[in-house]
């Protein structure tokens, strides 16, 4: 027990170290979410009518409306990033430093992921201060609220990126699921629009949008933000997580997964 | 007890068979080469070795520990330097030690202790506070043989650990080595170069995934080892 948990500390402090070494990554995670908060939500705001909808009990401006998305940007980017780097690792030989500790696989990936998932939180909270400082604050129990909110969701998308990286050999490949990952899952979510705005277009949009998990992680910080629990948003999270999560786990096994496939 | 026993090993990368029934045994505290051309199959075996993957046919045991059955006790008791480097070039050489201690369970006042006796070993200690990125390619080896001694493992694994060092650090680590087998360390050191086998060591030569001799490096390749070594492999080729 002692054991595991020193190994989590360890794998979160490292990874901690290098977040903290690459600052360009901090100021990209932050700068990323506030244009499209200025620059694409202002012009946007002409062009888009928001009626009251749950959470909110009156008429919203639309960067009210996106920033529970970009929070979900910045867990979505992180996730991919925190796998990218695993990627880089393993080819680097780091992975196989941790995939050899005597410990249970599942559990060294469990501590990669937990220590991602802080830093994603952290950014994310970041970004919701600079946002306040703009003008679009919640209310203050929504800034508490948020957290275990913004923590389950960077883990199903860490989860997500550490179930890629485990049938992913290079890093080449990667930039591609990127656009095939992190595109779609970013535009047909209700990140930008809601479900409604999207079934005024096209009923197999709202489909899609109301399917994608990265949609429920959005609405879990939504609601989370202004105090309330979204359920069904929670329980695709954690479902889309368990799934992610397992299939990461098999893809690292050593009798099966794709580490047995070689390069 | 055996120190490294592997039985009956194979392994396949798709249709391609990297390792071939390969059975090896190395006693407590000898060093053995496992020598063999690029392509011969080491990394394959080291793979296994490490339990980065599993094979289904064949065993292996470290120290007595089924690696298949016990793969966390067989993991405790092997220290690896793989061929790649494992390091955090932008943590110091002491940062990369902790890391790597708290791995293993390892953590507070002791894991301190240990990381500098280790480096000390090496004569490393003098560079405990520097970035690693700071050291060059034979301090970098050098730390992380120091880091894979830190867990006190009974077995350490090599995957030819002098890849692109000059001739002077390829033999001074090679000597460092020796002495650890001499003081009790099981060693299986893998290389395709003739010059780090020393006569009186055990020595496993393997070529296209079978193992094609086995026995005292001194008797195998009589006078000269590389000649004998090229005549072996180029034979089989």
């Amino acid at each position: 027990m002692k054991h595991a948990f020193a190994a989590l500390f360890a794998i979160a402090h490292r990874e901690a170290l290098r977040f903290l070494g690459q600052k360009g990554r901090l100021v990209a995670a932050i700068v990323r979410p506030l244009v499209w908060l200025v620059v694409f939500a202002a012009g946007f705001r002409a062009a888009l009518g928001l009626s009251i909808q749950p959470p909110y009990q009156t008429y919203i401006q639309y960067e009210t409306y996106i920033v529970p998305g970009l929070c979900g940007m910045i867990l979505l980017f992180n996730g991919m990033q925190s796998s990218l780097s695993l990627v880089y690792d393993r080819e680097m030989g780091s992975m196989r430093l941790l995939l050899t500790a005597p410990l249970p696989r599942w559990w060294l990936l469990a501590c990669k992921l937990m220590a991602g998932s802080v830093i994603s939180v952290l950014q994310a909270l970041v970004f919701l201060a600079i946002a306040a400082a703009y003008g679009v604050s919640v209310p203050w129990f929504g800034y508490l609220a948020v957290i275990p909110a913004l923590f389950v969701a960077a883990l199903m998308l860490g989860a997500l990126g550490l179930m890629l990286s485990s049938f992913i050999r290079q890093l080449e490949n990667f930039a591609g699921v990127m656009n095939f990952v992190i595109f779609p899952m970013f535009f047909l979510s209700t990140a930008l629009y809601p479900l409604w705005k999207m079934a005024e277009a096209s009923p197999l949009l709202h489909d899609i949008c109301a399917l994608n998990p990265f949609s429920h992680g959005v609405e879990l910080i939504r609601f989370a933000l202004y105090g309330q629990l979204a359920p069904v948003s929670l329980a695709v999270v954690l479902g889309a997580l368990a799934v992610f999560g397992a299939a990461a786990v098999w893809g690292y096994d050593p009798a099966r997964g794709m580490t047995a496939r070689k390069a | 007890m055996s120190g490294l026993k592997v039985t009956g090993l194979s392994h396949a990368w798709g249709a391609k068979k990297a390792l071939d029934d390969v059975s090896l045994s190395v006693e407590p505290g000898r060093f053995c080469a496992l020598l063999g051309p690029n392509g011969a199959g080491k990394s394959t075996l080291f793979g296994l070795l490490t339990g980065l993957f599993a094979s289904r046919t064949g065993r292996i045991e470290i120290a007595g520990q089924d690696m298949a059955r016990h793969p966390r006790a067989a993991l405790a008791r092997m220290g690896v330097v793989f061929q790649q480097p494992t390091i955090d070039l932008d943590l110091t050489v002491r940062r990369n030690m902790l890391y790597f201690a708290a791995l293993h369970g390892i953590t507070g006042a002791e894991a301190g202790r240990r990381a500098d006796a280790a480096l000390d070993r090496l004569g490393m200690a003098e560079r405990a506070g520097e970035v690693a990125r700071a050291l060059n390619g034979g301090h970098r080896r050098r730390m992380e043989i120091a880091r894979a001694l830190m867990h006190g493992p009974s077995v350490l694994l090599l995957d030819e650990p002098t890849v692109g060092l000059d001739a002077g650090t390829r033999r001074a680590l090679t000597d460092h080595v020796h002495g650890l087998a001499d003081e009790g360390l099981t060693v299986l050191w893998a290389t395709h170069l003739t010059d780090e086998v020393h006569p009186g060591d055990r020595l496993v030569v393997l070529h296209r995934g079978r193992v094609l001799a086995d026995g005292l490096a001194g008797e195998i390749g009589g006078a000269d080892l590389t000649e004998r070594f090229l005549e072996m492999t180029g034979a089989a080729a």
